[in-house]
C-alpha cells in the first residue's frame, strides 16, 4: 500500500528523509501494510457507514434542506512518541497558565499594560474585549477552562503554535469517536501498540466544571448550553452532555430570577450552578450584548456578575483568540512567568507596527495575511496561490484598517499518509489538543487531528474540505 | 426533566406512531383494493377519499392534488413531503425531536430511528416504495415495532418513560378513533352484498385487529362488534379505551397523584373519560351517532395534550420572563405548538 508512496518535500510524519519508517510508526505500518487494498477501503467505507447512521454529523449552513455531512474520517492515524508529546503538554500547560493570568490581568489593574510589553491601544481595541467586566472577578479566576490550541510542524519537524481557540472550541467529540471508529473498523490494531486512552475527557471536563462552581453546599448542577439542534457542532453538544451526564438546555430552557439562573422543568425551577456555555459572548445575553439573539437568556450576565452562576469559558476570553495579541504571547509567558516559551509561535508580522508593515506589503505574494478575528479559513489571503486582483484586494484592506491583520510566512505544514481512493498519498495536517483549566491543567493524551484532504492543500477545516484523523500518543 | 426535553420525547413517539398507523392503513386498504379488482374509478375514489376526511387533512390535500385517485392519495399519505402528517414527514419530525434529546436517548434507540430515517430518504427507499410497497409498508412497520420495543427494553421506567408512552397511547387512541370514522364518510351501502362487511373487515385489519376480533366474536364484522372490540374492550391494546385507561395512568405517574383524582386539566379530562368508557357501550353509541361520538372524542384527546402542554412543557406561572420571541421558535416547534393548539 505504501509502494508509491511519496513523502519528498514535506515533514512526513511516518516517514524521514531518507525514506525510511520512524520507529514510532513501524508497527503501524507493518499491520497496515497486511490489508488488501480492497478490504482496507471496505473497512473506511463502514467507519463512514457508521458515523452516518450514529448522525456523528455537522450541519452544513445555507443550506435550506438541512444537509447532514459526515466529517470525513481517514483511518491511517497519526502518531506521537512519548517524549514528543510531554514537550507539547509542558508546551501547551505553559501557554494556558499564562493566558489565565493575562486575562485576570487585563480584566483588573493591567499591569501588562502599564509596564508597556503590550501596547495598551492593542487591548482596548480588541473586538472582544469587555471593557465592562474590568473588575469583576470569576469563579477560582479561571477565564479559559477549555481551549483548543492549533499546533502545526514545520519543514524541520518543529511544532508551532498556530492559534489559541479560547472561546468555544469544538472537535473534542470527534477526538473520541475517530478512537471508536478506529477501534471498530480494525479490532485487532490496539493491541500491543501502547496508545494511551482518550476516554478520560468528558471526566476532567466534568471535574473541571465542578471545581469552578459557585456553590459549596451540595453536587452543583451544570448543564450545557447549545444554540440548538440546527448549529453547526450539535452533535458535539449533545455527546459531551451524555458523556458527562449533564442537561443539554437552549436559551429558552433558562430563565433568571434575583440574578440567579433556573432552568425549567416537569417539577418546577433549578437553581444552575454552572453553565458550560458554547454560544459565544455576543449571543449570550440579548439584554446586554447583541439585542436581536434569540438563543441567550436575558439577565443571564446579571447573574453572572453577581457570582450566582459560573460560565465555561468566561465571558472576555476572546481577547485573547485576536490574532494581534497572538503575536504578544510568548511576550505574555516571559511577563507571567519568566520562563522561554515552550512551543514557539509561528513568525508572525503585525500590520499596524510601521516595519512590519512595510515588509507586509512588499512581500504579499509570499505571506499568508489573516484578519484578526476570523476563524474556519475565513478573511485569509494565502499569498502564493492569490491572484493579482486579490493581492491588490488585501493591500488597500491592509492599510485601511492595519490593526485588523497580521502576517505569517507560508509554513509548509507536515504531512501524514492518508488514503486517497485506493492509494496512499501525504497530505497536510495541523493538531488540536484539548486543555482542561480546571484545580490542574489537564490534556487527554491526543487531539483532533485535522486533515487536508484536496491535494496540495493547506486548508484543514471542515468547511472547507477537511477530514480528521485518529490521534495516537504511545505511551 | 427539562420541559422541552419531555415535549419532545413525547413528540418524538406520537410521530412514530403515527407512521405505523399510517403504513398500516395505506397498506391494508391498497391490499383491499386488490381483493376488488372490478371497482370502476368512481368507486375507487369514494374508497380512498373517505381515508383523506378521516385523517382530517382533506383541506391540505385539496390544494395539492385535483384528484383523490389510489395513486394521489397514496403518495400524499406517504412520501409527500408538503404533507406534515405523511409517513415521512412523520418520521423525519419523529427524527427532528430525537434530535433535540439525543442525550436522553439510548444509542440502540436513536441509531434504529437514524437507520428508518435514511431509510425513507434513500433511493432504495424510494425504490422500494415503486416496486415492492407492501415491503416498503411492511419495513417501516417493523422499524417502528424495534423502536418501541428498544424503548421498552432500554428506556428507566422514569418520567421519560411516561412522556413517551403518552405520547405513543394518546396518538394511537386519536387513530383507532379516525380509522373507525372513515365509515362515517362511506356512502351509505345497500346492504345485503357484504359492502358493510368489506369496510369493518379493513378496518380492523388497519388496527392489527382481526385476530383478536375472530378469538372474541363469531360471524361477520358488525358497527356493533368492531366498536366493543376497538371502543370499548379494556385488553385490545389498540383500543381507545386500554389506551385512555395507559394515558390516565401515565397522568398520574408524572403529577404523583392519585388516580381518581386530578390535579391538572390532562387528568380531568383523560379521568372523565376513562369512565365513560367503562360505563359506555356500542349501542349507545351507535344511537346516539358514530360521527359525532368519534369527532368528540378526538376533541377531547386534543384537550388531554393541552392540558398536558400547559402543565409540563408552558406552565402559565411563567415567572418574570419574557415570552419567547417566535423568531427562536424554530419551525418545527412553532409547528408543534400550533398542533397543540388546535
Amino acid at each position: 500500500m505504501f509502494d508509491a508512496y511519496e513523502a519528498n518535500g514535506f515533514f512526513d510524519e511516518m516517514f524521514d528523509e531518507s525514506g525510511a519508517v520512524r520507529p514510532h510508526y513501524r508497527t503501524l505500518l507493518n499491520r497496515f501494510s497486511s490489508y488488501p487494498a480492497e478490504d482496507f477501503e471496505a473497512r473506511r467505507a463502514s467507519c463512514d457507514q457508521h458515523f452516518l447512521r450514529q448522525g456523528v454529523t455537522f450541519n452544513v449552513y445555507h443550506d435550506d434542506r438541512g444537509t447532514e455531512r459526515i466529517f470525513p474520517f481517514d483511518p491511517v492515524p497519526r502518531v506521537i512518541p512519548a517524549n514528543e508529546w510531554e514537550h507539547l503538554e509542558a508546551g501547551l500547560t505553559q501557554r494556558i497558565i499564562a493566558l489565565n493570568l493575562f486575562l485576570h490581568d487585563i480584566y483588573h489593574e493591567q499591569h501588562i499594560l502599564r509596564d508597556g510589553v503590550i501596547p495598551r491601544f492593542y487591548i482596548e481595541e480588541a473586538k472582544h474585549y469587555r471593557p465592562e467586566f474590568r473588575g469583576m472577578n470569576v469563579p477560582k479566576d479561571i477565564y479559559i477552562h477549555i481551549c483548543g490550541s492549533d499546533l502545526i510542524r514545520g519543514a524541520d519537524g518543529t511544532y508551532f503554535v498556530l492559534e489559541d481557540n479560547g472561546r468555544c472550541p469544538s472537535g473534542a467529540s470527534y477526538l473520541l469517536e475517530n478512537r471508536n471508529a478506529l477501534k471498530r473498523a480494525f479490532p485487532g490494531l490496539f493491541e500491543s501498540l501502547g496508545v494511551r486512552p482518550v476516554d478520560s475527557y468528558p471526566r476532567e471536563l466534568l471535574n473541571m466544571l465542578h471545581h469552578v462552581s459557585p456553590h459549596r453546599e451540595g453536587e452543583p448542577v451544570c448543564v450545557l448550553l447549545t444554540p440548538g439542534c440546527y448549529n453547526s457542532a450539535y452533535f458535539e453538544h449533545c455527546y459531551l452532555a451524555r458523556e458527562m451526564g449533564i442537561e443539554i438546555v437552549e436559551g429558552r430552557d433558562l430563565v433568571v430570577m434575583d440574578d440567579f439562573v433556573y432552568m425549567r422543568t416537569t417539577k418546577g425551577l433549578v437553581r444552575v450552578d454552572v453553565i458550560y456555555r458554547r454560544i459565544d459572548d455576543d449571543f449570550l445575553d440579548p439584554t446586554v450584548f447583541r439585542k436581536d439573539s434569540v438563543l441567550g437568556v436575558p439577565g443571564i450576565m446579571r447573574a453572572y456578575q453577581a457570582g450566582n452562576v459560573a460560565l465555561a469559558n468566561a465571558v472576555g476570553t476572546g481577547v485573547a483568540d485576536d490574532k494581534v495579541i497572538y503575536y504578544f504571547v510568548p511576550k505574555i509567558i516571559e511577563y507571567y512567568l519568566g520562563q522561554d516559551p515552550i512551543l514557539p509561535n509561528v513568525p508572525t508580522y503585525l500590520a499596524s507596527e510601521d516595519s512590519d508593515r512595510k515588509y507586509i506589503l512588499e512581500h504579499l505574494p509570499e505571506l499568508v495575511v489573516k484578519a484578526a478575528n476570523e476563524s474556519g479559513g475565513y478573511g485569509m489571503l494565502m499569498g502564493p496561490s492569490a491572484t493579482q486582483e486579490e493581492i491588490a484586494k488585501f493591500k488597500e484592506k491592509i492599510i485601511e484598517d492595519p490593526r485588523n491583520f497580521i502576517a505569517q510566512p507560508v509554513v509548509s505544514l507536515s504531512r501524514s499518509p492518508t488514503w486517497c481512493e485506493g492509494s496512499m498519498e501525504g497530505r497536510h495536517i495541523d493538531l488540536r489538543p484539548y486543555i482542561i483549566y480546571g484545580d490542574d491543567v489537564k490534556i487527554v493524551p491526543g487531539g483532533l487531528t485535522r486533515v487536508a484532504l484536496r491535494k496540495g492543500s493547506l486548508v484543514v477545516n471542515s468547511s472547507q474540505g477537511g477530514g480528521s484523523k485518529d490521534t495516537w500518543v504511545l505511551k | 426533566m427539562l420541559s422541552r426535553v419531555a415535549n419532545s420525547l413525547y413528540w418524538m413517539v406520537r410521530y412514530i406512531e403515527r407512521a405505523d398507523n399510517l403504513s398500516r392503513l395505506i397498506e391494508v386498504n391498497g391490499q383491499l383494493l386488490l381483493d376488488h379488482e372490478r371497482l370502476d374509478s368512481e368507486r375507487l375514489r369514494a374508497f380512498w377519499k373517505p381515508i383523506i376526511l378521516a385523517t382530517g387533512d382533506d383541506e391540505l390535500f385539496g390544494e395539492l392534488y385535483s384528484d383523490a385517485s389510489s395513486g394521489e392519495v397514496i403518495r400524499f399519505l406517504t412520501d409527500d413531503r408538503k404533507n406534515p402528517n405523511s409517513i415521512v414527514s412523520s418520521i423525519a419530525q419523529a427524527r427532528e425531536n430525537a434530535r433535540m434529546v439525543r442525550d436522553q436517548l439510548s444509542e440502540e434507540l436513536w441509531e434504529e430511528l437514524n437507520g428508518l430515517y435514511l431509510f425513507i430518504n434513500s433511493r432504495a427507499g424510494e425504490n422500494l416504495l415503486t416496486t415492492d410497497p407492501t415491503r416498503y409498508y411492511e419495513t417501516i412497520r417493523r422499524a417502528t415495532f424495534t423502536f418501541h420495543g428498544i424503548a421498552a427494553a432500554s428506556i428507566a421506567r422514569s418520567e421519560s418513560w411516561e412522556f413517551m408512552d403518552l405520547g405513543r397511547h394518546l396518538e394511537r387512541a386519536d387513530k383507532t378513533t379516525r380509522f373507525l370514522d372513515i365509515t362515517s364518510f362511506l356512502p351509505e351501502v345497500e346492504d345485503g352484498n357484504g359492502a358493510a362487511t368489506f369496510h369493518w373487515t379493513a378496518i380492523l385489519r388497519s388496527c392489527g385487529a382481526l385476530g383478536a376480533f375472530r378469538a372474541e366474536h363469531l360471524g361477520q364484522p358488525s358497527a356493533k362488534s368492531v366498536l366493543d372490540l376497538l371502543m370499548f374492550s379494556n385488553n385490545f391494546p389498540r383500543s381507545v379505551r386500554y389506551c385512555v385507561d395507559r394515558i390516565d395512568r401515565n397522568l398520574h405517574r408524572i403529577s404523583g397523584s392519585p388516580r381518581g383524582t386530578y390535579t391538572n386539566g390532562a387528568e380531568r379530562v383523560a379521568g372523565r373519560m376513562l369512565a365513560e368508557l367503562a360505563y359506555g357501550s356500542a349501542e349507545e353509541v351507535l344511537e346516539s351517532g358514530l360521527h359525532g361520538y368519534l369527532d368528540d372524542a378526538q376533541t377531547r384527546f386534543n384537550e388531554i395534550g393541552d392540558g398536558l402542554f400547559r402543565a409540563y412543557v408552558f406552565p402559565d406561572i411563567t415567572d418574570a420572563r419574557p415570552p419567547i420571541p417566535a423568531a427562536s421558535v424554530s419551525a418545527v416547534v412553532a409547528w408543534q405548538m400550533s398542533q397543540q393548539q388546535q
